[in-house]
């Protein structure tokens, strides 16, 4: 099966092994992967600030950029999200909302499209440790992906799920939320992090490097012995 | 009490509300009940999807129909004897509501729970026309007691005070002696409140839903209040947004079905009070004079517009019961009487972006409120819709602000820029850089950086990393 890997710009700057850890666990399931260099961001930071106008520059960039994809894979809930509300972002422009359409139409969020397209709920990974798993929002409420990666998890060998109480409050990201909002989004982010600490997990897995970057700083700067990982890397480990 | 509540800039209130670690208890404590009483009740009721449909298509309908609707009622009042205003503005509403109050030569007014009565800011207008307004909704009432105090939730109005805060009020304001028991403070509130309704001259409610096809208006409640109010007094008033409307009992059925379940996963609340104009002919008990007073005060406005869909609101609260923020800044924070999610979507069109610009940037844009609204309110897109609107049509936006997103555009847009910039970014912090994160970071990563560490940008960034791979692989 081929597959277009849309990395994030996150991931491309901040969090290449998690990007790397994506090629690869869609390799060994059979996949054959392109990145096609051009890509850039989904345009989230200024469609969700109000730039409408700017991110459909971005847009447009994207959907140009993946035209020619069978399929686009994306280790982030939340941009995967964002390439499915293309249409609705060009809803009335005759050139623009069936190219976004279409693309909106072939896009995946990883745990999604291994679970649901390619059939496979266990990817054969093995990672000793006790762990918990945040359920970002756009992932599970807008795009509605809520079963696939705990469905993976529980068939990582030598891992242990524990529950996270509050899961589904949002962890304070909100992208610009996170600096417009940063007393707000301190408790927010405080509640998330005592949670994880509560339910005795060492790690912490999520499908979004935005809640991971802001949960994971909030944890590196409290020095607190819980490590963060994307749910790529879990499943990539052998 | 208007619309808007304290005189302290958002920023202040959130501080405030952050500190305040009594109201924080109380909040989470009550979400968390809400929450699940609210999912059990759905799930005991079945398909609770469909009935979301269902609350959605008669909320759209209604709205789309106002004016059919407003003038059916508004027949089906008069008809049955009711006198029937409609305000444009806070200020009419309240002129005719004091007149009718002064040709009744009323003294004393009492109030059930209604939210549109403290928007118009009726108490004060009220009081200033000599006449004394008792609340009669015990929350409400709790409030009224402690000079005023504004309601932090739209259901539960007294949310942010806990029991022994409530005994506190009673004792210092109405020498209360007993203990912090809920049962005492009830007891205590029902033997004062019970004085009140037999003096009261005048009733004055709130209405959760008009029935157009009877023209009776209808009230949610829970300790029988709204049933004294419209009972007792001999001349009633309800003063009722003009979109809390609904064509037929069957779509009023649902719409409360829809209604006890999302705001406190109750089945049914233990009143549901209904009244169609004044006392006729043979009929034993309600009010010889009916007034019904609809208020329009900004609404209109909001018709038509890409907004529309916030007049379907029922006043539920779920979106306020499961939203992240309004859990930690508490009520108040909104300055508004309408806090929450529907609060940051609805007070800036009520009330300008001048005074509550702040409010759409509330919210991570989570989206917990839209899943949870019973009528499919998309009220996260709403918040994200005001932010356009701040800033495309009103160029209000912060200059920094502005200038990112331009850069953000130019780097995004283009391969070859995002390549530059990308590329750039390691160099651009190594200063800022140690271990690997960034402690102290400049410009907007400052406020980042205060409380988390931010990852430096790697050196080789995943394309060039890829590229590399390609090439080792000779791809």
């Amino acid at each position: 099966m081929k597959v277009s890997l849309f990395v994030t710009c996150l991931i491309d700057i901040f969090q290449t092994d998690v990007g790397m850890d994506t090629l690869e666990l869609l390799e060994k399931l059979g996949c054959e992967v392109d990145f096609p260099e051009k890509q850039t961001c989904c345009g989230q930071p200024a469609y969700n600030s109000g730039y409408v106008d700017k991110a459909k520059e971005s847009m447009k960039h994207m959907i140009t950029v993946f035209e020619h994809s069978d399929y686009v894979v994306t280790p982030s809930g939340s941009c995967g999200t964002m390439f499915r509300e293309y249409p609705h972002v060009f809803k009335g422009d005759p050139v623009w909302e069936p190219r976004a359409k279409k693309l909106a139409e072939k896009t995946y969020e990883l745990t999604q499209f291994i679970v649901d397209v390619l059939g496979v709920e266990d990817v054969g990974a093995k990672m000793n440790g006790i762990a918990t798993y945040h359920t970002s929002c756009h992932m599970t409420r807008l795009l509605g992906v809520k079963e696939a990666p705990m469905k993976l998890l529980s068939n990582v060998e030598g891992l242990e799920m524990k529950p996270l109480a509050h899961n589904y409050n949002c962890c304070g990201f909100g992208g610009t939320f996170s600096v417009k909002m940063g007393e707000i989004s301190e408790q927010m982010v405080d509640e998330k992090v005592q949670s994880a600490e509560d339910c005795g997990a060492e790690i912490l897995i999520g499908a979004d490097c935005g809640c991971l970057m802001n949960i994971g700083g909030r944890i590196d700067r409290k020095g607190k012995p819980i490590k963060v990982m994307h749910i790529a890397s879990v499943l990539n480990s052998r | 009490m208007a619309m808007k509540i304290g005189e302290k800039p958002f920023k202040e209130r959130v501080t405030d509300g952050i500190g305040d670690v009594f109201m924080r208890g109380a909040v989470s404590s009550a979400q968390g009940r809400f929450r699940s009483g609210r999912l059990n009740a759905a799930e005991e009721l079945g398909n609770w999807e469909e009935w979301r449909k269902l609350g959605e298509e008669i909320r759209t309908h209604t709205i789309e129909n106002l004016d059919y609707y407003l003038d059916l009622m508004s027949e089906n009042v008069s008809k049955r004897g009711g006198y029937v205003f409609f305000a444009e503005t806070a200020e009419e509403a309240n002129e005719y509501i004091t007149n009718v109050v002064k040709k009744k030569n009323g003294k004393k007014v009492v109030k059930s729970k209604s939210m549109v009565t403290e928007e118009i800011n009726m108490n004060e207008a009220l009081e200033n026309a000599g006449c004394e307004v008792i609340e009669s909704d015990l929350g409400e009432w709790i409030l009224q007691v402690d000079d005023h105090d504004p309601p932090s939730h739209i259901v539960t109005p007294a949310l942010h005070k806990n029991k022994e805060q409530i005994r506190d009020v009673f004792r210092d304001k109405l020498g209360y002696d007993k203990t912090e028991k809920p049962e005492e403070l009830a007891l205590f509130a029902r033997e004062k409140l019970r004085e009140e309704f037999l003096q009261a001259d005048i009733g004055i409610t709130g209405c959760n839903f008009a029935i157009a096809e009877s023209g009776t208006i209808s009230l949610v409640t829970n300790e029988g209040n709204a049933r004294m109010v419209t009972t007792i007094p001999k001349t009633q008033i309800t003063v009722m947004g003009m979109e809390r409307i609904v064509p037929t009992w069957e779509d009023m059925e649902v719409l409360v079905s829809l209604l006890t379940r999302a705001a406190v996963g109750q089945k049914l609340t233990s009143y549901i009070t209904a009244l169609t104009g004044p006392k006729q002919e043979g009929e034993i008990d309600g009010p010889e004079e009916f007034h019904l007073v609809i208020v329009d005060n900004g609404r209109s406005k909001i018709l038509g517009t890409a907004f529309q869909s916030i007049l379907h609101c029922i006043r539920c609260a779920a979106c306020i019961n499961v939203c992240p923020v309004y859990r930690h800044v508490g009520g108040h924070s909104y300055g508004s009487i309408y806090p929450g999610p529907v609060g940051a979507v609805l007070t800036p069109l009520l009330g300008g972006y001048d005074e509550y610009k702040e409010l759409p940037y509330a919210s991570t844009l989570c989206a917990a409120c839209t899943e949870a609204c019973p009528v499919k309110i998309p009220l996260h897109e709403h918040l994200l819709r005001h932010r356009q609107e701040i800033v495309e049509k009103e160029g209000k936006a912060p200059v920094f602000e502005n200038l990112s997103m331009k850069a953000f555009s130019l780097g995004t847009a283009s391969p070859s820029m995002y390549n530059i910039g990308s590329k750039l970014a390691p160099k651009a912090l190594g200063a800022f850089t140690k271990d690997d994160k960034i402690s102290a970071g400049p410009g907007p990563l400052k406020n980042w950086t205060e409380i988390r560490d931010f990852p430096a940008p790697k050196k080789d960034r995943f394309r060039d990393l890829y590229k590399k791979r390609k090439k080792e692989r000779g791809e």
